[in-house]
């Protein structure tokens, strides 16, 4: 436990000193600033006069700024951030001859990946945390609205999500650390998976979907074809953990929304629903809704961290 | 004598595929005694190391460290020895104290005691004055010395060093040599160093041990290994006349 311990501090001071953390945290700041800065004024636009519905505060993380809200921004960077943050944790260390030096101390060998990857956690944390209430604080002035029991409650299981998501990030590089002996490597690969989940999967679902009724044209209606092809375009989608953070994450943040599936695959009883009852979902049944998709990224995370621990516990090491 | 070898090797192997590293290496060493380990580079000196340390298991064979199986107790040995890896790498932004405290927390050292020891070894290996410093901006010498400080940090009993005057200047590498002499004789360490220098290696060991393609041909004084290749005579060899013979040796029996 004492080089447990050691590590964590170690590491915890090399990232707050580092100028990666800076730039990141500078990043993440004035881009989340921005987005609420829009979010709130936009709002408070559209909440002149009007009778002020249930969770406007939350409203703030939901409603699209200039271009994209605090979910969506959170979606797209937050792997930024874990993968900074990630890549070469072990392979640096082997780079630059600190490995075995570590490794010859009187310590566990996994408190190294433990260290790291904890460490790292915690200054994401630290991140997020401080951007969630600087947001929330900003909004408390422009608005003037106080938030309630519930959007607490459903900001922290917010919170806890984003942790998870940008956790899985974090592992996936922590593996590819583990993995290439150059940081490059590990580097580029992060990257490479990063867009190609978040950019390109969406767009193959797409192409998959056209290709895959192809032959359907003439047999079916436009509007089952319609239905076809999204119901294809998003199980693939569901291969990107971005797809299913942005899904589970726009339930957590926004009450009103009562399904991760768009309008077009409804089944005519829930798009009855749905137009019938306004009223918001209750924090139970949002989770209900949410479960398996949140449930994936945790075990996503856990999955990909428990696979680098093992490699890297495993790995012979010389230098 | 048996029960005073504090390192103890029987058969001690290592393959990696079909290519034979360490061949049934065996060998002992005693309390207090310094250990020339020598051969040509990539003969499986800092394999054998490894193994003794515990960060590479053997494919078969077993050793003993004080006692303790490298294998199932790698933490207890790592306890009680010091490894100074060849090329020992370091992190620039540090500075030598924070380096040296990172060292010690790893090794559950008190902080007050950690305070005085950390001062007490900068000033034994030279570096008091540029404790402020980060170590980025050490000269390789001075890197070098304060590897030294870092594995003598945790009072260990024995010290494995490999290739420790590698890329030192002449005055520098010599100064390191008397430095580990004079650990040797006031602590009573045990000292296993492997160099590539003959003349210095040769000035401080008690005995040594002679590796080539992965098998242990000499061991022994420098005396002994002169009368077993050259026969009993009165004229000393030096170790460096002796290497050569046990090289070229091998070389003649493959051809």
């Amino acid at each position: 436990m004492k080089g447990l311990s050691a590590i964590i501090k170690k590491e915890l001071g090399d990232h707050f000193s580092s100028q990666r953390f800076v730039i990141l945290f500078g990043m993440a700041a004035i881009i989340s600033f921005m987005t609420t800065y829009m979010a709130a004024i936009n709002l408070k636009e559209a909440l002149e006069g009007a009778s002020k519905p249930g969770f406007v505060f939350l409203m703030l993380f939901s409603t699209p700024g200039a271009i994209f809200s605090l979910l969506q921004f959170v979606a797209f960077f937050g792997p930024l951030i874990g993968i900074v943050l990630g890549f070469d944790s072990i392979n640096r260390e082997r780079v630059q001859g600190t490995l075995i030096k570590l490794l010859s101390q009187p310590i566990h060998r996994d408190s190294v990946i433990n260290g790291k990857f904890l460490a790292s956690m915690i200054t994401v944390g630290i991140m997020l945390l401080s951007i969630l209430l600087v947001v929330s604080g900003f909004g408390l002035f422009i608005l003037g609205v106080v938030p309630g029991i519930e959007e607490i409650v459903r900001l922290a299981l917010f919170f806890v999500l984003s942790l998870f998501y940008i956790g899985f990030w974090l592992a996936l590089s922590t593996l590819f650390s583990v993995v290439f002996k150059s940081i490059t490597t590990s580097a580029l690969a992060s990257f490479v998976l990063w867009i190609f989940l978040s950019f390109f999967l969406p767009l193959l679902g797409d192409v998959l979907a056209k290709a895959g009724t192809s032959q359907d044209t003439n047999k079916l209606t436009e509007l089952e074809l319609v239905i076809k092809q999204t119901k294809i375009k998003e199980t693939i989608e569901l291969g990107s953990v971005m797809a299913l953070f942005s899904k589970s994450g726009s339930l957590l943040i926004d009450p009103t929304r009562k399904t991760v599936s768009s309008i077009v695959v409804m089944g005519p009883v829930e798009k009855f629903l749905s137009s019938r009852f306004k009223n918001p979902l209750s924090l139970d049944q949002s989770l209900l809704v949410i479960y398996p998709y949140a449930l994936t990224i945790v075990a996503l995370t856990i999955l990909c961290f428990g696979i680098s621990y093992t490699v890297f516990i495993l790995q012979e090491v010389r230098t | 004598m048996e029960d005073k070898e504090i390192i103890k090797t029987k058969n001690l192997t290592k393959l990696y595929g079909n290519v034979t590293v360490v061949n049934h290496v065996s060998f002992g060493i005693q309390e207090g005694e310094i250990f020339g380990f020598l051969g040509p580079n990539g003969a499986g000196k800092t394999t054998t190391l490894l193994m003794l340390l515990g960060l590479c298991e053997p494919t078969y064979g077993t050793a003993k460290v004080m006692g303790f199986d490298p294998i199932k107790e790698p933490t207890e040995v790592k306890k009680v020895v010091g490894y100074l890896p060849e090329n020992v790498g370091f992190y620039q932004d540090l500075t030598p104290v924070e380096t040296l405290e990172f060292i010690g927390e790893m090794n559950s050292i008190p902080q007050k005691e950690l305070k005085e020891r950390i001062d007490q070894l900068l000033f034994l290996v030279g570096l008091s004055k540029d404790r402020g410093k980060k170590v980025g901006a050490f000269s390789r010498g001075m890197k070098q010395r304060l590897g030294i400080a870092e594995v003598l940090l945790k009072e260990p009993k024995i010290l494995f060093l490999d290739e420790p005057t590698l890329g030192l200047d002449p005055e520098g590498s010599r100064e390191l040599i008397q430095f580990i002499k004079e650990l040797n004789q006031s602590k009573n360490l045990t000292v296993l160093i492997s160099s590539h220098n003959l003349s210095q290696v040769q000035e401080i060991s008690h005995r040594v041990g002679i590796m080539l393609e992965g098998k242990l041909v000499a061991l022994g004084s420098i005396k002994e290994l002169s009368q077993e290749k050259f026969g009993v005579g009165d004229k000393e060899y030096s170790l460096e006349e002796i290497y050569h013979r046990y090289f070229k040796g091998e070389k003649d029996e493959r051809s």
